[in-house]
């Protein structure tokens, strides 16, 4: 029989910070990873060697990994983790940090997440992204995870009867947030006549459909409630979470992730129902897929993701409120540090430290992560649920 | 997107001598050691999935064990294909340049009867999804192997949609050269390339004033002429690619010198000289005449330069004593095809390697039947180009040999010495 999982008392965590986006770089992700660091140092007012746990997350690193990285900005910490998780890097470095540091192999865990972006680095990384995208994807002329989002997506609208504007008025909402984040790369409001006129990128989807890749890092601390107290930092607190792997391997194609699987135990850990969720962080790299985080995540049955959204507004002050700083669609796509935006955001609405617009009154937050298309699914999935440090008082 | 027929090509218009003719480019070639399992079998026209000799489960993308029990026997066996097309995508953007000129370009995903889900490419014929398909193994224009979904039901041009076709090598529209045109193999080879509609085609002679049976024939098609080409010949073989090399989309080499000797019962190496010069310097002559510009057209447009295509033997896998000097020549001839093919691989030419049984010729009159009647060999080659195979074992006997060799290559030496 499987153990109950004990809680996630006893963490805080705090002090997010984003490196300012660039859609190209000439700096290595040393560079940006090197400034995610220094960034939550300074929000904490630490030193370097206050951190006694790292745990990183990129694509271009490469040849080195998280342990070059440590010569490289010269820490010495005693627990270290290399996340190569994608999308779903956030929620699952929060996993294993939390742990860390609630079982004492740290006190203090500085989780980075960061890529550059040359011209030609989104053709390098998706030519020989995995084993079975360079054998039985990409020869295909499939431009990374466009070509498996539109199969994806096509197969949604077909059986659930998405329709384009359906998808369209995620996008148009995400930018409207987006508009209030500094951070965000895109400034120019994007209405549903411009999300329908765009050029196709690959049926059904549009240019507005896809993030655009850039450089940029992101990085919060993992550290006990009292050390962040004697800092005087403000933190989240982490209710519950889950990942999971390559769930459903026997669905002839994606319409569901881990989140189906999984949620149950999520809200049973965090004991909070979807309706107690303020706003939700959810991955985007596609809007299909925001769509599907939505039922899988329990807020419609499956299926019913088209008339959930025709129902809601997506707006920080819309009735869902989603991907608050406007998510990567209209932010951008920092390859890893997508995988840490929602979560980063999450702690910065219930901390009230949005570099945007804050969501009214936001206690309980939902963040969601997905990542590694391997051949024609994603992999990763992961989920937390984050909680203010006290309460909102009730009105 | 409704299902249509896919209209028949038209002839090119003549092309305009000012355009740059376009430098070929070739899809992502890359491919891990165990997943060439697939452009193995594609290579000789045949669809094939990894299926587990423990637990029957067939998967796909090719792994290194089995995706449910974690065998490591994995035989890769023949399947039919059939399955349902469940997504379709049209590619209007693409990072790799190949797809990048040729879009919109459709894919899709299907889930084959036999279970695994595929991305493919699909053909223009079939209908949107939810379609019953047929899955296919080609070669790709970087001659590895890509999947793709065809029509249940073939469709009277099906050879002319525009994904298809640049998996294969068709005669309609081009123009080919058969190096040896009047041997009773080089005479089928003119007609039937006539019949599947090549455009032109250039029948090499190297002695004019040699009456074979039958030779006559030629001068009654309509698109053949006549040209002088001795492969022996280095300037003879210059100067025919100077005139038309630049023009030539399939090369044919036919051209072949063959006795009957082995080491003890020809004195001398006369003979011997004579098969490597035609068989093996023949070869190496016109590759370095027609290869470069035979590259440089891959992309000409509709009727680019596709394929070439060398008519060797059977022996050139296994020693063939009787005929032991000229199975050496054919067995250099496949060595030197090899290297051409490696260096066509990144230009999208398709080297073609035919291996034939006995041929029912003069210098097989000994041999046993079964023996492959030229108009036979003629149509497997046609058959090659259409279909877009790039290894021909044509004929039984070189069906059974292959077999014999691939099975135990030691047991078929033996065989063939006593």
């Amino acid at each position: 029989m499987r153990a109950r999982r004990k809680p996630y008392d006893g963490v805080a965590i705090a002090a997010p910070f984003t490196v300012p986006y660039a859609r190209y770089s000439t700096r290595s992700a040393h560079w940006f990873l090197g400034r995610a660091l220094a960034g939550v140092l300074a929000a904490a007012k630490l030193k370097k060697d206050d951190i006694d746990g790292l745990c990183v997350s990129s694509f271009t690193l490469a040849p080195d990994t998280a342990v070059g990285l440590t010569q490289h900005l010269e820490v010495s910490p005693r627990w270290l983790d290399h996340i190569p998780m994608g999308g779903a890097s956030g929620v699952v470095a929060l996993r294993r940090a939390a742990r860390a540091v609630q079982c004492g192999d740290a006190d203090m865990v500085a989780c980075l997440a960061g890529d550059t972006n040359h011209t030609d680095s989104f053709r390098l990384n998706i030519s020989t992204f995995s084993q079975f995208a360079q054998d039985a994807v990409y020869p295909y002329g499939t431009g990374g995870p466009n070509g498996s989002f539109a199969l994806i997506t096509d197969y949604y609208m077909r059986t659930y009867g998405a329709r384009a504007e359906d998808f369209g008025k995620i996008c148009v909402a995400q930018r409207a947030n987006a508009l209030h984040a500094p951070q965000a790369l895109f400034k120019k409001p994007l209405t549903m006549d411009d999300y329908l006129q765009a050029r196709p990128i690959a049926d059904p989807l549009r240019l507005f459909d896809c993030v655009m890749p850039c450089a940029g890092a992101e990085g919060f601390l993992v550290t006990r409630p009292d050390i962040a107290d004697d800092l005087g930092l403000s933190y989240a607190r982490v209710l519950g979470t889950i990942e999971r792997h390559n769930a459903f391997p026997n669905d002839p194609i994606q319409f569901r992730a881990g989140w189906a699987l999984d949620r149950e135990d999520l809200y049973d850990q965090a004991g909070v129902k979807p309706a107690d969720i303020d706003f939700l962080q959810a991955y985007d790299d596609y809007p299909v897929i925001e769509v599907m985080q939505i039922e899988d995540l329990g807020f419609c049955a499956k299926g019913e993701g088209p008339a959930f959204v025709r129902a809601n507004e997506f707006t920080v002050d819309g009735s869902f409120p989603l991907n608050t700083s406007g998510g990567q669609l209209s932010i951008g796509q920092a390859g890893a540090a997508g995988g840490y935006l929602g979560l980063v955001e999450a702690i910065r609405q219930l901390t009230g430290s949005a570099l945007g617009a804050s969501v009214p009154d936001a206690s309980i937050g939902l963040v969601s992560g997905f990542g590694m298309i391997n051949f024609d699914r994603g992999l990763c999935s992961g989920a937390a649920i984050l909680a203010a440090q006290k309460k909102a008082p009730p009105q | 997107m409704t299902p249509r027929a896919t209209p028949p090509l038209t002839r090119p218009k003549r092309k305009n001598p000012i355009l740059r003719t376009r430098a070929p480019t070739v899809p992502p070639p890359l491919r891990s050691r165990i997943a060439l399992g697939l452009t193995a079998g594609a290579a000789r026209g045949v669809f094939e999935l990894q299926v587990c000799e423990d637990c029957g489960v067939v998967q796909y993308p090719p792994r290194e064990v089995c995706r449910a029990c974690l065998s490591a026997r994995l035989p890769w066996r023949v399947q039919d294909g059939l399955g349902e097309l469940i997504a379709q995508t049209r590619l209007h953007h693409s990072q790799e340049l190949y797809f990048r000129e040729r879009t919109p370009w459709r894919i899709g995903l299907v889930r084959l009867d036999a279970g695994p889900s595929v991305v493919v490419h699909v053909h223009g014929d079939v209908p949107a999804p939810p379609a019953r398909i047929r899955v296919t193994s080609q070669l790709d224009r970087a001659n590895q192997a890509a999947l793709i979904a065809l029509p249940v039901q073939a469709s009277l041009h099906m050879a002319d949609d525009p994904e298809l076709r640049e998996m294969t090598c068709d005669p309609k529209f081009r123009k080919i050269l058969v190096t040896d045109g009047k041997t009773a193999v080089g005479q089928a080879l003119c007609q039937q390339l006539a019949a599947a509609g090549a455009d032109l085609i250039w029948a090499g002679v190297a002695e004019p004033w040699k009456k074979l049976p039958g030779s006559d024939t030629l001068s009654a098609i309509p698109q053949l002429t006549q040209v002088p080409l001795d492969v022996t010949n280095e300037r003879s073989v210059q100067e025919l690619a100077g005139e038309i090399g630049g023009k030539v989309d399939i090369v044919i080499n036919n051209a072949e010198h063959h006795r009957t000797a082995s080491i003890g019962t020809r004195p001398g190496t006369d003979t011997a000289r004579a098969e490597m010069d035609v068989n093996y310097f023949g070869l190496l002559r016109l590759a370095q005449s027609f290869g470069p510009a035979l590259r440089a057209r891959a992309a000409d447009g509709q009727s680019n330069a596709v394929a070439w295509v060398n008519v060797l033997s059977i022996y050139a896998l296994s020693n063939f004593p009787p005929h032991g000097t000229f199975s050496a020549s054919k067995a250099a001839a496949y060595s030197l095809a090899q290297c051409l093919r490696a260096e066509m691989l990144n230009s999208a030419i398709r080297v073609i390697n035919v291996f034939p049984g006995p041929i029912d010729d003069e210098w097989n009159q000994l041999i046993l039947p079964p023996k492959l009647a030229p108009s036979a060999l003629a149509k497997s080659i046609v058959d090659a180009l259409r279909s877009g195979v790039e290894d021909v074992y044509a004929g039984d006997v070189a069906q059974e040999w292959f077999n014999r060799w691939r099975d135990n290559p030691k047991a078929l030496e033996r065989e063939l010495a006593l």
